[in-house]
């Protein structure tokens, strides 16, 4: 049934004779007969109307980039914007890879036809395995903020308990999906969630808070290193160590591009530890490439509480052939429905491919490396910007990658600044004077190794201008 | 048959490669300037943070990743054959998408950029709402669904909070769903906080309306079904199922993962739905990638609009904002907007296929399947889930090999396992719990053609031959493979069971 002559490049059958031969072949006149099982009063009440096919790649190619080419993007802007979602350099080895029409299309075969893909997940979760110091990796969920829910609601099964505590200074991203992850108080599971109060010094945890709401009710506690506001937590041992003392698990959510020069939060003290996959060798695809990885010891305790399918290494019939299978699956939703872990389905795997030649090509040298470029970096620009009249670094100790830049005493709102950036092609740090107005008018930058002294002069420079028009 | 055999890499796990001192990717250090500053970065780390211990990664050269990972692929096997994985809609994922969603326009864009920066994408994004409008009949669509479980957990977050709204959360906690309903759907009700009623199917293929009216009660929150299910079978008394649980005050949420077959027939909103989902990367011909990057596209009526996750792309005279000024929102369900290159691919497949298209494409489906159907039924020892249910079924139809099991000894399992020797992909089998024994599910789509569905049919017949005349061939497959059988015995016993290359080492080698 096609207005349109031709015969549809995705669809072979709509050329020639074979709809036709299977219509003989199963006795058929025509193929209205077949939806015989829907009632006339379901069909559609008015004929479908969609914009014109463009069954040429050549029209359909022309259309879309007529289109974006409205956009602007940070290859033409310098880039300061981060915050849950990050410009690193993705190497043309995971776009490659991750390229491959085999990863790209594959569903989820056996064993060992789709042997490949299963090796390369377990190459994901060993890798990550090893800058985290842990044994028991997942394959990833959604997102970071997803990993955080899931991780929190491990916790509230593993100890029967019902609070949690978060940092005050949290992406309200994360946020806003951990609340949905502890549901509502109207209902019998609800988690309550209780923020800790922020040391006015330092912007990291305030260990008395901590104190105060640590009980025997709390599940977990869950602070992220660095935090929202690119800060390094200098406590991490204090706090695992206050949480143990009431029978808390700990969570830390942590950058996995910061693991070549920071401790793994396993040396801290973190029972479960969460963190984003992007950084390691996804693009930003305007925050298409999220996905949140899950990580604990390999005790019974955590892993029978993981919501992930998880694959492990196993022999096969040959001898010394390795092969590679789902594990623990049963205890997940396919197995058990209602009663399985949370939920799983179509996550984020091929970007576990992706993380996977991203922490092959960087090898432990690789990782140091970029965690010095980039502590240097963005320390160097939070003291470069902190030197222009009118400016201040809100928290200017313990920054890695992230920093907090305060407009109050140039008399200028972040969104005008932004705006002027804007003009002079910078998209300046994100805009915290909503989500935390107790901070006034400040942004969150975010300098990575992408960026160089020069980009940082540009931006100082053109900042002054756009302080004193 | 084809002389297939896949390719033998015997390749190591990457662990075991390399040597000390290769370097894939490196980086210059910090410009003289900047260090001159700032100083060496261990000064810029707290005390007690430095990492002394670096981390256990191979170290390899550039090629040596490139070399590894491309021999993976390879051995991947996956859609290069003929891949006829039911319930997932396998079709063509057009590559011009993946060069448009390479390009710098989609790949090097921040979601926290200005709009105005943005123009092109959000266009796409607003444009592919209304295409999913149209055929779906709802309001209004966003994409932060990370797949479609994550879609029917959007739903039951709404249905949280239309409930709490109304001051009958508490009282209303529970969700109605069929055994034949995907798990997902169980089991985020249940994460969301609900219970689950669960019901049973019965001779006709689906629940009987009677035990619809038994189940619901002012406990009833919602209904969250498919329709066809995975079997293949249409529940005509959809709408009396809808009024249903309306009257005694629940929503209703269509999982259309389903869709191929009704797409241009049927419209959720036309049939009473408040919500519903189609998931972008089976019906809109975006990527699998094994398993996500992925979207649950969920779109609902402009009652329940007010609680979509933030933000949602809003059109004034072809001026594109983000509205996040939205007060009865349930927040967020995924940080961001969604997986935008997958909506783009999306509505990229639906212009190239245009409603003439996506109308041949549910008849091509529906036929395909109804072609294998009967040519499948032809085999000796397979049969059909309901047989007795005369009408022809959907995009997919629920095998058995019962039959051959009993005479043979051979399971699903042992069959698929041999599957794989002739260049297909495995069936899919059935969500557990199996109604039916030893099931398997292909859905043919549109994109196969005729002689890839006979090939397909070809090795069920010649598997089912061996498996009467050379069962051994199959309970030792497979034999073309990249690997033998996997012993599956270690996966679920905590002492060696291995996530890791580390927990390997420790549990395995001495």
């Amino acid at each position: 049934m096609q207005n349109n002559s031709k015969a549809h490049p995705y669809m072979p059958s709509s050329a020639g004779a074979a709809q036709q031969e299977m219509l003989s072949a199963i006795g058929r006149k025509n193929t209205q007969q077949l939806f015989d099982q829907i009632p006339e009063h379901h069909r559609i009440s008015t004929p479908l109307t969609l914009p014109h096919q463009l069954n040429s790649e050549v029209e359909l190619k022309r259309h879309l980039l007529s289109v974006l080419k409205k956009n602007s993007d940070c290859e033409t802007n310098l880039n300061f914007l981060g915050a849950g979602c990050w410009q690193h350099h993705v190497p043309s080895i995971c776009d490659e890879i991750s390229g491959r029409t085999e990863f790209l299309t594959n569903v989820w075969g056996t064993p060992s036809s789709d042997h490949g893909r299963n090796q390369a997940f377990f190459e994901f979760s060993s890798q990550l395995g090893e800058l985290l110091k842990l044994d028991m990796v997942g394959l990833p969920v959604y997102s970071y903020g997803c990993a955080a829910g899931h991780a929190i609601r491990m916790s509230a099964r593993i100890t029967g308990r019902r609070e949690v505590l978060v940092p005050a200074i949290i992406d309200p991203e994360r946020l806003a999906v951990i609340k949905n992850y502890c549901e509502p108080p109207d209902m019998s599971n609800h988690i309550r969630i209780q923020q800790l109060k922020y040391d006015q010094r330092t912007g990291l945890v305030d260990l008395d808070d901590l104190e105060e709401k640590l009980s025997d009710q709390v599940a977990a506690v869950y602070f992220e290193v660095p935090s929202y506001f690119g800060l390094v937590e200098e406590n991490g041992k204090a706090i695992s160590q206050l949480a143990a003392s009431y029978g808390v698990e700990t969570i830390v959510g942590c950058d996995p591009i910061s693991l070549g020069i920071l401790k793994s939060p396993v040396d801290y003290g973190a029972d479960i530890v969460v963190g984003p996959v992007q950084p390691l060798g996804i693009h930003m695809n305007c925050g298409g490439g999220v996905s949140g990885f899950i990580a604990s010891r390999d005790q019974k305790r955590y892993v029978r509480e993981y919501n992930t399918l998880n694959i492990s290494i196993t022999d096969t019939a040959d001898d010394g052939q390795y092969g590679f299978g789902l594990s623990c699956a049963g205890q997940t939703s396919y197995g058990l429905r209602e009663d399985g872990n949370d939920w799983t389905g179509n996550s984020t795997y091929l970007w576990a491919i992706a993380g996977a030649v991203y922490m092959g090509l960087l090898g432990p040298t690789g990782f140091r490396e970029v965690g010095e470029l980039i502590v240097q970096q963005s320390n160097y620009a939070a003291n470069i910007l902190s030197k222009i009249e009118g400016l201040s670094i809100l928290f200017d100790r313990n920054i890695f990658k992230e920093f907090v830049l305060n407009f109050d005493q140039a008399e200028h709102s972040v969104e005008e600044v932004n705006n002027k950036l804007r003009e002079r092609n910078i998209f300046g740090g994100k805009d915290l004077s909503v989500e935390f107005p107790e901070f006034g008018q400040s942004a969150l930058y975010c300098v990575t190794e992408i960026h160089n002294a020069q980009d940082i002069s540009f931006l100082a420079d053109q900042l002054q201008e756009v302080l004193l028009s | 048959m084809r002389r297939y055999h896949a390719a033998v890499w015997d390749e190591p796990v990457i662990m075991e490669m390399g040597a000390k001192g290769r370097r894939g990717l490196v980086f210059r250090e910090a410009e003289k300037k900047v260090a001159d500053v700032v100083g060496p970065a261990e000064l810029l780390i707290p005390q007690g943070m430095h990492r002394e211990d670096p981390p256990n990664l191979p170290e390899l050269s550039e090629q040596e990743v490139q070399r590894h990972y491309l021999h993976l692929s390879q051995e991947t096997l996956g859609m290069m054959g003929i891949s006829l994985f039911g319930t997932c809609t396998m079709k063509y994922n057009p590559r011009i998408n993946e060069i448009i969603a390479a390009r710098p326009e989609i790949a090097e864009t921040h979601p926290l950029q200005d709009v105005q920066t943005l123009q092109g994408t959000l266009e796409l994004i607003h444009n592919f709402d209304l295409i999913l409008r149209e055929l779906s009949g709802m309001d209004n669509f966003v994409f932060q669904a990370g797949g479609g479980a994550h879609a029917a957990y959007t739903h039951c977050c709404i249905t949280r909070a239309y409930h709490a709204e109304r001051g009958e959360l508490a009282q209303r906690n529970e969700i109605i769903t069929s055994i034949q309903a995907h798990p997902c759907n169980p089991a985020t009700a249940a994460a969301a906080g609900f219970h689950v009623v669960t019901l049973p199917l019965e001779e006709s293929g689906y629940p009987s309306t009677d035990a619809l009216r038994e189940a619901v009660s002012s406990r009833t929150a919602a209904l969250l079904i498919n329709n066809p299910d995975d079997m293949g079978i249409y529940n005509p008394n959809i709408t009396d199922w809808v009024d249903i649980v309306h009257e005694a005050g629940g929503l209703c949420f269509y999982d259309h993962a389903n869709f191929n077959g009704v797409m241009g027939k049927i419209r959720a909103r036309e049939l009473g739905f408040d919500a519903c989902m189609y998931m972008l990367h089976k019906t809109f011909g975006a990527p699998k990638g094994g398993g996500g990057p992925a979207v649950g596209a969920y779109g609902c009526s402009k009652d329940l609009a007010p609680f979509l996750p933030c933000p949602v792309v809003t059109n004034t005279d072809d001026v594109y904002e983000l509205d996040y000024h939205r007060p009865r929102s349930i927040g967020r369900i995924r940080e961001f907007w969604g997986n935008v290159p997958q909506v783009i691919k999306s509505y990229s497949w639906a212009r190239a296929m245009g409603s003439a298209g996506i109308e041949e494409a549910a008849e091509i489906s529906v036929l395909a399947n109804n072609y294998m159907e009967s040519r499948l039924l032809r085999i000796p020892g397979i049969t059909k889930s309901h047989p007795t249910i005369s009408g022809p079924r959907m995009e997919m139809t629920r095998y058995s090999i019962e039959k051959i099991t009993e005479d043979t000894g051979i399971t699903i399992e042992d069959f698929s396992n041999r599957m794989v020797d002739f260049g297909i992909d495995a069936p899919w089998l059935a969500h557990h719990p199996w109604l039916v024994p030893e099931p398997f599910t292909p859905e043919a789509g549109e994109m196969y053609s005729k002689e890839d569905l006979d090939y397909w049919i070809d090795v069920v017949a010649e598997v089912t031959r061996e498996a009467y005349e050379d069962p051994e061939i199959i309970k030792n497959a497979p034999h073309r493979q990249a690997i033998s059988q996997i012993d599956g015995n270690s996966l679920n016993d905590p002492e060696r069971w291995a996530m890791t290359w580390r927990a390997y080492c420790r549990k395995h080698v001495s």
